[in-house]
């Protein structure tokens, strides 16, 4: 019996025209305003090659907004996991509260980044100094979002706050997956805890490390609200991000075609560090298991 | 099992660790209720009186109700046309990904995923306001239409583990396609539909960035947006603006409270899955 397919056809159009209309067309647009120079505003604009690309590579701003990026996504990548880890082990063993603890450590997952961020501008800006001084430890008595050497510190902890939550829940999903008779069989055999981590726990949740990992970094390298909300991009745009920036110049500074070609280069960049990143992590899990 | 005991030490550390979460909470719920007097004194203390007029300040502050209700409207609509629309999308192509066609369609979608908002975040906002979709529903349909990257993957990994025979018991019976798949398909699909309507109402009600390129008018606003436009507003009047961001916090953690379980089962299944 051959399928009508009309009825199959009429499901995905519709929905391949407007996601064409309303994402690959902005991203083609995108590509094509990167070789004018079109300021956003103007009637016309003129194609002016690779241009924009060239003083991308050249733009000191550029550089120092993918330095913050890459410190601040692989730094809190790492955390994030060692956390969410030690967390999920933890709440995975035989505790009390299991339920009420669980709850606790995800409920940062469900709220707002961006009010979070303005919860931590002012514990930062007004209690962490106060504590600080009246432990007597005047040295760290200071705004750390205020100074260009430690803002960047600032958006790590929020970040880190926030994003375990998802990583542990996932985490925890993957030992629960782990059968209770392999840790038995050890048991016996005398391994101690540590042993037993990295023989048995940590090669059995491999692929949720896999899916953390490059989770958890594209996420970062996105990282917007929480700038908003704690720095604005300062101290002397010592923590404005790529997207900050393509953000803040593209709609505010009058360079949209500039920041499409910067847009374009970060694409290329994120499409081959997940590539990488995939390759290599399968590759660990491969030979873990 | 049972001759096995609780270990404390973990335990002890679990609820030291869940206190430092717990904490910007806590310090915002003694702002919120504190008048700035009494918060020169001790910010982190209990408060000895609960001044709740600053939520009533913070409310006509912000337009608190309006933007609340903003919020609402847009997150109930993404999430229900999410459900009804991608479902079906996935639906049709999970049922014929042996053509050519609709398997590339899926990797069209899903490849989607790779592509960073900044490339595509300034050429959309000059398209949007052309249509003059810088609104509540082109926020909407921007949702709706974004989601399909991820939630098609979800659904046809789901889907694929429903037997193709259901259908064509129904088709035999004289169903057709659609009739199949509200009847037969759809409410096959809810544990899966709990999961994509749980991601889309987190996504939906806490997102910043899209509200903030699309949204022409500060009466559109939603409840992180109203918190970035008023912030000024506030200057140093602490306490109202605590006020406000727990007001915006609140229905969130509220619908946490009771749906706990459901919640972080769905997200996780949403994680897993990927």
């Amino acid at each position: 019996m051959r399928k009508n397919m009309t009825p199959f056809y009429l499901m995905v159009i519709p929905a391949f025209l407007l996601f064409f209309f309303f994402h690959t067309l902005p991203m083609l647009m995108g590509v094509f305003y990167s070789f004018t120079n079109w300021n956003g505003l103007s009637p016309s604009y003129k194609m002016v090659g690779f241009k924009n690309f060239l003083n991308v590579f050249q733009d000191p701003q550029v550089y120092s907004a993918y330095g913050f990026t890459f410190k601040f996504a692989i730094l809190t990548t790492v955390i994030v996991n060692i956390i969410s880890l030690a967390v999920a082990v933890g709440l995975n063993s035989r505790i009390k509260l299991k339920n009420t603890l669980r709850a606790v450590y995800f409920l940062p997952n469900i709220l707002s980044m961006l009010i979070i961020g303005f919860i931590f501008n002012y514990f930062f800006s007004n209690i962490l100094p106060d504590v600080m001084s009246k432990a007597g430890m005047s040295g760290l008595a200071f705004n750390i979002l205020g100074s260009e050497n430690t803002a960047w510190i600032g958006i790590v902890i929020v970040t880190v706050w926030q994003a375990t939550a998802f990583n542990i829940i996932l985490y925890l999903a993957g030992l629960q997956t782990i059968p209770a008779d392999l840790y038995e069989a050890s048991s016996l055999d005398g391994a101690s805890k540590w042993k037993e981590f990295w023989h048995i726990t940590f090669p059995m949740i491999a692929p949720f490390f896999t899916i953390n990992m490059v989770l958890a970094l594209k996420n970062f390298l996105m990282v917007f609200d929480q700038i908003v909300a704690m720095t604005g991009g300062g101290p002397a745009k010592s923590t404005t991000s790529i997207s900050y920036l393509i953000f803040t110049d593209g709609f505010q500074g009058g360079s949209f075609s500039y920041q499409s070609a910067n847009s374009v280069i970060y694409f290329i960049v994120i499409v081959v560090i997940s590539m990488i990143q995939l390759k290599i992590l399968q590759k660990r899990e491969m030979s873990l298991s | 099992m049972s001759m096995k005991r609780t270990n404390w030490p973990v335990t002890i550390l679990l609820v030291i660790g869940s206190l430092i979460v717990l904490f910007p909470l806590y310090m915002t719920l003694m702002i919120a209720v504190k008048s700035p007097q009494e918060m020169a004194d001790a910010v982190l203390a209990w408060p000895k009186e609960w001044h709740w007029s600053n939520f009533k300040e913070a409310v006509d502050m912000t337009n608190f109700s309006h933007a609340f209700q903003n919020s609402s409207i847009i997150t109930v609509f993404a999430v229900i046309f999410t459900l009804l629309t991608n479902s079906l999308v996935s639906y049709a192509v999970a049922r014929n990904m042996d053509k050519r066609l609709f398997k590339m369609l899926y990797f069209y979608f899903v490849s989607a995923l790779f592509v960073p908002f900044p490339i595509i975040m300034l050429p959309l906002v000059k398209e949007v306001s052309k249509l003059g979709m810088n609104n509540q529903t082109g926020l909407i349909v921007l949702y709706v239409v974004y989601g399909i990257a991820f939630n098609l993957f979800l659904y046809v990994g789901y889907l694929r583990s429903i037997p193709a025979e259901l259908e064509e018991a129904a088709v035999m019976d004289g169903a057709s396609v659609w009739g199949t798949f509200w009847k037969v398909i759809f409410p096959l699909l809810s544990p899966i539909n709990a999961t994509v309507a749980i991601l889309t109402c987190i996504w939906a009600w806490n997102d910043f960035l899209l509200p903030l390129i699309i949204l022409s008018k500060p009466s559109m606003a939603t409840l992180p947006l109203a918190q970035y436009i008023f912030q000024s507003k506030f200057g140093v009047q602490y306490n109202y603006a605590f006020a406000s961001y727990l007001m915006a916090l609140l229905p969130m953690i509220i619908v946490y409270l009771v749906a706990q379980r459901w919640i972080i089962s769905g997200v996780v299944r949403g994680a897993v899955k990927s």
